[in-house]
C-alpha cells in the first residue's frame, strides 16, 4: 500500500451520501446549504426566483434568515478540534469542481472576480525557465466555456510543446497569524479557536483593509452585501461533522481536510507523511494549508 | 454570458482572480490628499501662532480655516467607500486595535475638535464684537457662538492668545501624527511591495505639507484678487521659503525610497519597473514633472531674489503644480500600488467609473464641498484682521431685504 494509498482510505468520505442529505434538509438554514453536485436543482430554482440575479445565489431572504437565525451547533467545542487542509497538487487534475461547489455551497457570486478558492495552472514550455500561468478567470478561459457559471480550462497546450504542467489549488489559509484579522478595524473578522478565520457579516463595515492585507489574494468584496467575503472551510459544514464541499467533491483526493489534534485524521497523516510548504512562508501568516508538490514558480 | 467581466479591471500576466476587483478606488486617493492639505495648512497657521513669525501673520487665520474646512470633509470620502457606511462607528465602539485603521475615528475626532477649539479661541474678540455690531438674526448667531464669553478686556484677550497658541502647538504633532499615520495604513502593509515601506508615513507627511502650502498659496492670491487687496511680499517670501523646503525634502525622500526598491531588487521587480512604464506613468510623469517645475520654480525665485507681481506669478503657478503634483503622487500609490498584482506577476489596469457611489463624480463633488464651505466660514468668521463695521455686514437680514 502506498503513501497515496493510505491517504485516500483514510479520506473516506464519514458520512454516507443518504445521511449527508438528511443532515442537509434539516439544516437547510445554514448559510448557503444548496450543495452542488447533489441535485440542487429545486433550491437553485428558487434561489433565482428570488433574488433575480445569480443562479445558486442564495436570495436576500435566505440570506437574512441564515444570519438572523444561525443554526444551533449541538455538541461541538471549538477548544476540541485544530482543523487544517492538505492540497497535493501532484494528483489535482484542474477539473474545477472544487470552484464549482464552493460557489453553489457558500452562495458566492457567481462572476470570475469572487472566489473563495480557485485553481491556477501552471505551464512550463520546452526550453522556458518560467511558468505560464492561469486561472478560471483568465477571459480566455471564460471565452471558451461560454460563462463564468461553467467552470473549466480551456485547451489551450493542445499543440504546443509542454515540458511540465501542473494545478495548484488555492484557497485562505486559515492563517495562524492572519493579516486580515491584524488589520480588521472593527473585529468583524477574527480567528476561531478551532482554526478557521470568520468573518462576522453583520458586524462588518466594508472597508475592504483586509481585501488589501491577505497576501494570497483570498478575500473578496461581497458588493450586494457590502462585507468582506472569503473561505471558512465551510464552516457550518465541518462542525456538524461534515467535510468542507471542495474537499468532498474532489475526484482524486487532491484536498484533504482533518482535525490535527486526532493523530489519525487525513489531514495530520498528511502532514506526517509528506514534506509539506506553505505558500509565501516570508509573510510570517504561518498558514494552515499545507502543500505537496510545489514549485518555485508558485505565487 | 451576461455576467461576464462586469466590473473587471483587465490585466497582463497573472493575477490572482479576486484582485480583478479593485478594493479601493480613486476615493482613496482623495482621502489621503484631504488629509494631507489639512496638515499643510494647519503649519502654515502654526508658524505664526506658535512661532510667532510675523511674514505669516496676514494669513495664520486664513490657514487655520482653511484646514478647520477641509478636515470637515476629510472622512467622507472613507464614508462612501464603506460597504456598509452605517456600521462606520463600529471601529468607534469597538476599536481592533491591532488595525492600522482602527484609530481613525479617534485621530480624526480629536483634531477635529482641536480645530473648532482653536478657530473659537483665534476668533472669540471677533465673535463679541460681531454680536455688538450685528442686529437681527446675525448678531444672535453670533452671540451665541460667543457662548457667552463676551469679556474683551486685555487680561482676556492675552489668555485667547495663549489657549490659542497651546492648542496650535498640539496641534502641530498631531497634524503630523494624522499624516504620518495615513502613510502608516499604507507603509504597514506587508503585501504590497509598492505601499510596504518604512519611508511611507514620511513620504506622505512632507508631501502633505507641499500640497498644503500649495494651497494656501494658491488661495491666498485668488482671494486677495477677488477683494482687490495687496498680496504682501513679505508673507509671499515666506510661504516661498516654506514651499522650497517641502518639495526638495520630499523629492529626495521619494527619490530614495524608488532607489531602494530598485538597488534591492527584490523577486519581481520586473514587474515593478513595467508598472512605472505601464499602468502609471502619466501619473508618474504628473507627479514628478510637477514636482520639478515647483522645485526649479522656487529655487529660481530664490536664488534670483524675485519680488512683487513676478514672485506672486510663479509661485502661485508652483503651488498649484505642487497641489496636482501631490495628487498625482496619491494617485500613483493608491492606485499604483493595486494595479501591481500581489503575485508580483501581472498588472492591472484600473479605470475610474464616471457616476455612481464610488466614482469620479463623487470625487469632484467631496473636493468642492471644502472649498464652498471655506467661502462660507470666510463669510461668517472674516480672517483678514479687518476692523468690523456695522455696514460690512456679510449675512445681514436687513441687507438683503
Ligand atoms: S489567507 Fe488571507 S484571508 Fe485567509 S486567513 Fe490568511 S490572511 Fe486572512
Ligand atoms: S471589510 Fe469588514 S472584515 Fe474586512 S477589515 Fe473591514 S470591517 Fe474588517
Amino acid at each position: 500500500m502506498t503513501i497515496q494509498d493510505k491517504k485516500l482510505e483514510a479520506q473516506e468520505v464519514p458520512l454516507s451520501r443518504r445521511r449527508f442529505l438528511g443532515l442537509l434538509g434539516k439544516g437547510a438554514a445554514c448559510a448557503g446549504a444548496i450543495v452542488g453536485a447533489v441535485g440542487a436543482g429545486n433550491a437553485l430554482g428558487a434561489a433565482e426566483a428570488g433574488s433575480g440575479k445569480h443562479a445558486y445565489q442564495q436570495n436576500d431572504k435566505q440570506y437574512a434568515e441564515a444570519v438572523n437565525d444561525p443554526p444551533k451547533i449541538p455538541e461541538y467545542n471549538w477548544n476540541d478540534h485544530q482543523w487544517a487542509m492538505g492540497v497535493d497538487t501532484t494528483r489535482c487534475i484542474g477539473c474545477l469542481r472544487c470552484m464549482e461547489a464552493c460557489k453553489m455551497e457558500n452562495s458566492v457570486q457567481m462572476d470570475a472576480n469572487h472566489n473563495r478558492t480557485w485553481v491556477e495552472r501552471y505551464v512550463y514550455l520546452e526550453g522556458s525557465n518560467t511558468a505560464l500561468i492561469d486561472s478560471q478567470a483568465d477571459p480566455k478561459n471564460i471565452a471558451n466555456a461560454g460563462s463564468e457559471t461553467k467552470f473549466r480550462f480551456d485547451n489551450r497546450y493542445k499543440d504546443a510543446k509542454v515540458e511540465k504542467a501542473f494545478f495548484v489549488a488555492k484557497l485562505c489559509n486559515q492563517c495562524e497569524h492572519p493579516s486580515c484579522v491584524e488589520v480588521c478595524p472593527t473585529g468583524a473578522t477574527f480567528k476561531s479557536k478551532d482554526g478557521p478565520v470568520l468573518i462576522d457579516t453583520t458586524y462588518c463595515i466594508g472597508c475592504q483593509y483586509c481585501v488589501q492585507a491577505c497576501p494570497y489574494g483570498a478575500r473578496s468584496f461581497n458588493e450586494s452585501r457590502g462585507t468582506a467575503e472569503k473561505c471558512n472551510w465551510c464552516y457550518h459544514r465541518i462542525t456538524k461533522g461534515l467535510n468542507p464541499a471542495c474537499v468532498e467533491v474532489c475526484p482524486t483526493g487532491s484536498r484533504v481536510f482533518g482535525d490535527r489534534n486526532d493523530p489519525e485524521s487525513p489531514v495530520s497523516l498528511f502532514i506526517r507523511n509528506n514534506h509539506v510548504q506553505v505558500l509565501k512562508p516570508e509573510m510570517g501568516n504561518a498558514p494552515n494549508v499545507f502543500y505537496v508538490g510545489l514549485d518555485k514558480e508558485v505565487v | 454570458m451576461e455576467h461576464v467581466f462586469e466590473h473587471v479591471t483587465p490585466f497582463v500576466g497573472y493575477v490572482y482572480p479576486n484582485e480583478t476587483d479593485f478594493p479601493w478606488s480613486q476615493l482613496i486617493v482623495i482621502y489621503p490628499y484631504i488629509t494631507g492639505l489639512v496638515a499643510g495648512a494647519f503649519v502654515i497657521s502654526s508658524l505664526d501662532h506658535v512661532f510667532n513669525i510675523k511674514s505669516f501673520a496676514p494669513i495664520s487665520r486664513f490657514a487655520l480655516l482653511t484646514a478647520l474646512c477641509f478636515m470637515i470633509f476629510a472622512p467622507s470620502p472613507l464614508l462612501f467607500h464603506l460597504g456598509q457606511p452605517t456600521r462606520a462607528f463600529n471601529a468607534v465602539i469597538t476599536p481592533h486595535w491591532t488595525s492600522a485603521m482602527a484609530a481613525f475615528g479617534y485621530v480624526a475626532g480629536f483634531y477635529l475638535c482641536l480645530l473648532v477649539l482653536e478657530v473659537w479661541f483665534a476668533f472669540r474678540a471677533d465673535i463679541v464684537a460681531m454680536s455688538k455690531a450685528r442686529t437681527g438674526i446675525m448678531g444672535k448667531i453670533y452671540g451665541w457662538l460667543s457662548l457667552g464669553s463676551d469679556d474683551l478686556s486685555e487680561h482676556a484677550l492675552a489668555i485667547d492668545h495663549k489657549v490659542a497658541r497651546i492648542l496650535s502647538m498640539i496641534g502641530i504633532p498631531a497634524a503630523c501624527g494624522l499624516h504620518g499615520y495615513v502613510g502608516f495604513v499604507f507603509g504597514s502593509l506587508k503585501t504590497r511591495e509598492w505601499w510596504s515601506s518604512d519611508l511611507m508615513p514620511v513620504i506622505f507627511l512632507l508631501s502633505a505639507v507641499g500640497s498644503g502650502v500649495g494651497l494656501v498659496i494658491v488661495l491666498y492670491v485668488i482671494v486677495s484678487k477677488f477683494r482687490k487687496t495687496p498680496i504682501i511680499d513679505e508673507t509671499m517670501r515666506g510661504l516661498l521659503y516654506v514651499m522650497f523646503t517641502g518639495v526638495a525634502i520630499v523629492m529626495v525622500i521619494e527619490g530614495l525610497e524608488i532607489l531602494e526598491m530598485f538597488y534591492k531588487a527584490r523577486e519581481g521587480i520586473e514587474t515593478v519597473r513595467e508598472l512605472i512604464a505601464g499602468p502609471i506613468w502619466v501619473g508618474m510623469y504628473i507627479q514628478w514633472g510637477m514636482s520639478v517645475f515647483a522645485l526649479l520654480t522656487t529655487s529660481a525665485l530664490l536664488v534670483l531674489n524675485v519680488h512683487g507681481k513676478r514672485l506672486v506669478t510663479w509661485l502661485f503657478l508652483s503651488g498649484l503644480a505642487m497641489m496636482i503634483g501631490v495628487l498625482a503622487m496619491r494617485w500613483n500609490v493608491v492606485i499604483g500600488g493595486q494595479e501591481l498584482s500581489k503575485t508580483m506577476k501581472g498588472l492591472l489596469t484600473f479605470t475610474p467609473e464616471l457616476f455612481g457611489r464610488e466614482s469620479l463624480f463623487t470625487v469632484l463633488i467631496i473636493s468642492i464641498c471644502p472649498y464652498a464651505a471655506l467661502w462660507l466660514v470666510t463669510k461668517l468668521l472674516p480672517p483678514w484682521g479687518e476692523k468690523i463695521e456695522p455696514e460690512s455686514r456679510a449675512f445681514d437680514v436687513h441687507k438683503l431685504a
